[in-house]
């Protein structure tokens, strides 16, 4: 509901704006660059940005382990963005880095995860919020390359019947859960296809208090996710297997404006970072080993 | 008769202009484009409708289950309200606190509490099934409501016919039972159906712990595509439903106001 009053008001808004621009000049940002050399498109000062001056990364509040670390500080939950810590936390300031900027000129502002991909202007530069790639979801937004290849992973109790399941097949009678707005749904839904119906909850700790009360014998989510949630979320719980990919690799990029010439920009930075092994680093330093969960074929 | 015609002919051309102004500006805003495809995109409202109204079977069953107990459940907490005398006084405060504990008490905590809590606890024969606990949970929220409904409905019955009914020689019980609940529901009806079509939305809460219904599948298509046109579908299949709902209380109030007027003239 809340989310609908929140569309709503912003169509109202844009309405409202849209009647008082009406007529008047357009206020759009004159395109630098008018050297008679083609400027670097991607130099610190021909970058739009949000806020002039300062790279605004979003991303959705709590912020969560393996992607975020450090202490929280307000208005942050769980991580904090700011500290540099955890896998995205790194690729941002990496990124950022690439890009010219310092560490003391990135902002982080809140994202739920629904305003990443709303109609109209945005209020960060880029998000990153370990959201995959779809070309369904690109048609409404620009997505950057990958900084990261999922795969998805099945986490349940010790003592559940499907803790011993060493393939898809052995999970056909299981009654499966899922984070909204994620493509684990999407898997169990297309792939693994269990003859129950799969429920699906707004978060993940939704997702685990129905395991802790029995409605369902396993969650289906990232397997870095699924590394935390049996390390710190939910005990005497297992990471029962990482599923295989299906069809092209699934990954994580970051949502940007449709057509925004950022985009690029950031593709270079990431390409960049993985020519130099840098990514791989940072992949190897927060995130578990994929090998050390098996796979359910 | 001039002046009705003349005050018709104001209000059509006073609704035409402003809705075109409205539709105008909307249309002519510089993000609208944008705006129209992530809300009314023709396509995805095509692929997710078919879905979302299968879900809507979900709400279907739940508001017509939690309706039935609502109204039978929520008409015994407003008869104890309605007790008189120092003898009931327990009672009554039970009601009264029943009645401000639920209507304080927001859906979405209960339904939390109850869906994940109760089968938490572990204790055998407690079902376990979140359907079942999302029942529950409307019915104790909207009992409370639905009872203030009665309330007023049984206040509203003059105590005359009370009297009437006693002296009569019918019982507190029998007069209650024949005189004044019959006419206290007929009078709160469309009030009734008020709830009911409220009831009906909130069913989208019990997406909260697992169930997919209309409001949820709404949600996976949006999140699958990054377009909102699958909410726009759930809201079609929601009117579709209320519409018709409203069509026949409107109805039902008629046809009581008739028998009410034709049944007088007759005893005159």
């Amino acid at each position: 509901m809340r989310r609908l009053v929140a569309a709503g008001i912003a169509v109202l808004g844009l309405a409202v704006a849209a009647g008082c621009g009406g007529g008047g000049t357009t206020t759009t940002q004159a395109t630098g660059g008018t050297g008679t050399t083609a400027a670097n498109p991607c130099a610190k000062d021909q970058l739009q940005l949000v806020n002039s001056g300062k790279l605004t990364i979003g991303t959705d509040n709590p912020a969560y382990p393996p992607w975020f670390g450090g202490t929280p500080k307000n208005p942050w939950k769980v991580s904090d963005p700011a500290s540099g810590q955890g896998f995205e936390s790194a690729v941002a300031y990496a990124v950022a880095d690439k890009l010219g900027f310092s560490k003391d000129e990135v902002e982080w502002t809140v994202v739920p995860f629904n305003n990443s991909f709303k109609p109209g202007p945005k209020d960060f530069d880029f998000d990153i919020n370990e959201i995959s790639y779809t070309p369904e979801r690109a048609t409404a937004v620009d997505f950057s390359d990958s900084y990261y290849d999922v795969n998805q992973a099945l986490v349940a109790l010790n003592s559940s019947k499907i803790a011993g399941a060493s393939s898809i097949a052995d999970l056909k009678d299981a009654k499966l859960g899922a984070q909204i707005g994620t493509t684990s749904y999407q898997y169990i839904v297309s792939n693994i296809q269990p003859s129950k119906q799969p429920s699906v909850y707004d978060t993940n700790d939704a997702a685990i208090a129905a395991v802790k009360a029995k409605q369902i014998d396993g969650i289906v989510t990232d397997l870095p996710t699924a590394f935390y949630i049996t390390a710190a979320q939910l005990d005497n719980s297992k990471i029962v297997g990482q599923f295989p990919t299906v069809g092209t690799p699934e990954h994580f990029g970051m949502v940007l404006q449709k057509g925004s010439p950022l985009t690029s920009c950031v593709n270079k930075a990431l390409a960049a970072l993985k020519g130099a092994g840098t990514l791989a680093q940072i992949q190897k330093t927060w995130l578990s080993e994929k090998a050390s969960a098996p796979v359910l074929q | 008769m001039g002046t009705d015609a003349r005050s018709v002919t104001i209000a059509l051309a006073s609704t035409v202009v402003f809705f075109t102004v409205l539709i105008l500006v909307v249309t002519n805003s510089p993000g609208w484009p944008e705006v129209k495809s992530a809300f009314f995109d023709p396509g995805v409202f095509k692929d997710s409708f078919p879905e979302i109204l299968r879900a809507f079977w979900t709400n279907i069953k739940l508001f017509c289950i939690a309706e039935v107990f609502i109204l039978v459940f929520a008409l015994f907490i407003a008869i104890l309200r309605s007790l008189p005398g120092p003898v009931f006084f327990p009672l009554r405060a039970l009601a009264i606190a029943y009645t401000d504990l639920f209507r304080g008490v927001p859906t979405i905590l209960l339904i939390f509490m109850l869906g994940f809590g109760a089968p938490a606890l572990a204790i055998s024969g407690v079902p376990r099934s979140p359907f079942f606990w999302a029942v529950v949970a409307l019915v104790l929220v909207y009992s409370a409501y639905v009872a203030e409904v009665y309330r007023a409905g049984i206040e509203s019955v003059h105590p005359s016919q009370d009297a009437a009914a006693r002296s009569l020689g019918l019982s507190r019980a029998q007069s209650l039972r024949f005189v004044v609940v019959p006419q206290a529901v007929r009078r709160v009806v469309p009030p009734l159906l008020n709830d009911f079509i409220g009831l009906q939305k909130d069913t989208a809460l019990v997406a909260l712990i697992g169930p997919v219904e209309t409001f949820r599948q709404s949600q996976i298509d949006n999140a699958a595509t990054f377009n909102f046109t699958p909410y726009v579908a759930a809201a079609v299949v929601f009117i579709l439903f209320t519409i018709p709902l409203a069509r026949l209380t409107d109805w039902l109030a008629l046809r009581s106001r008739r028998r009410r007027v034709t049944g007088g003239a007759i005893t005159a």
